[in-house]
């Protein structure tokens, strides 16, 4: 019993160092939305491209989708445009943007000047339904099922290796789950 | 000296940034102006970290003041308040996290602590006091000799 005791430091150490050895890498930036397995909470918001159309959470019915959060005051929204073109145009992958705490013509300058990857855009001057979303920072994006339910929330760029490693996967099982 | 200077000026300039805060909202009551202040300075801005709403200049701590404020009005408890953040930006942002199966650990730690403490400190006390009452054991002859023998042996080898 005495010798067990002796090599308690030793066990608290490696434990200790198990847990802190978990930690190592992980981002502490990146939060778990609270909406995953909630349904796009309810909005009525301008289309970006057709001021006056009324746009409702009936958007993401139908089909799996991805909602990305951008604005162009957000540099890294810039960063990730081009992988979103080649996301909407080389993998057939259906993108709804949210315009966030934007100017309506700063953001059509922007897709006439980079092209557009999303089949509709959001426009949310106020980020209303940002707050909803619990976004805090721009770019974040999330996997819409078919029955617009949020499955899951990417919290920064999205580039061909966060889609590969990431997003793609978590489609698919989505899909697969109907 | 211009670092310092700048410092100085940050240092002088900071009550007035969080001055802003208290301006922008117009309270009916201290009591409600209270309230508004206790409610943002428990809960913790999402983006920053390791501030809380009332300190943070980030836009989305004005977000959430704002919403605070609006459901302030609108007539809601404080506990509906922050329920309804929650549901938007996770228990992250208390810095109480509700006391639920998966924090209970974090709950109990400081009372495990103590009592591991108090544990340590009874054996310790305890072994004293037994080492106290019965005296240790005179050696015997035969021991005494070996004894001797060792000791002598330990002088010969720190001599050579």
């Amino acid at each position: 019993m005495k010798r067990f005791f002796l090599f308690l430091p030793l066990v608290v150490a490696v434990v200790l160092g198990m847990v802190l050895f978990a930690g190592i890498g992980k981002d502490p930036t990146k939060l778990d939305s609270a909406l995953v397995g909630q349904p796009v909470p309810a909005f009525s918001l301008e289309d970006l491209d057709n001021p006056g159309q009324q746009l409702d959470a009936s958007l993401f019915q139908g089909q799996v989708q991805l909602l990305n959060v951008w604005g162009t005051w957000c540099p890294a929204c810039r960063d990730e445009h081009d992988d979103l073109m080649w996301l909407a145009r080389e993998q057939g992958v259906s993108i709804v943007g949210l315009n966030y705490k934007d100017n309506r013509d700063d953001a059509l300058v922007w897709l006439d000047r980079l092209g557009d990857p999303y089949s509709t855009n959001i426009y949310d001057p106020q980020g209303r339904l940002g707050f909803d979303l619990g976004v805090y920072g721009a770019p974040e994006t999330f996997v819409i099922d078919a029955q617009g339910v949020v499955r899951y929330r990417h919290v920064g760029v999205v580039n061909k290796k966060v889609w590969q490693d990431t997003l793609l996967p978590v489609i698919n099982q989505v899909r697969e789950q109907g | 000296m211009v670092r310092m200077l700048s410092v100085l000026l940050l240092v002088l300039l900071s009550p007035l940034a969080q001055a802003e805060v208290a301006n922008v909202y117009e309270f009916d009551t201290a009591e409600q102006e209270q309230r508004f202040q206790d409610l943002i300075v428990e809960l913790r801005c999402p983006k920053c970290q390791n501030q809380n709403i009332a300190d943070s200049n980030a836009p989305i701590s004005k977000d959430m003041r704002a919403e605070v404020y609006r459901r302030m009005r609108a007539g809601a408890s404080n506990d509906e308040i922050v329920d309804a953040l929650v549901a938007r930006f996770g228990e992250f942002i208390l810095y109480k996290p509700q006391v639920e199966k998966r924090t209970i650990l974090l709950w109990a730690t400081p009372a495990i602590a103590v009592l591991g403490g108090l544990l340590v400190v009874a054996g310790v006390v305890l072994r004293a006091r037994r080492r106290q009452t019965e005296p240790e054991p005179a050696l015997n002859a035969k021991e005494q000799a070996r004894a001797a023998k060792i000791l002598a042996e330990d002088d010969r080898d720190s001599n050579a």
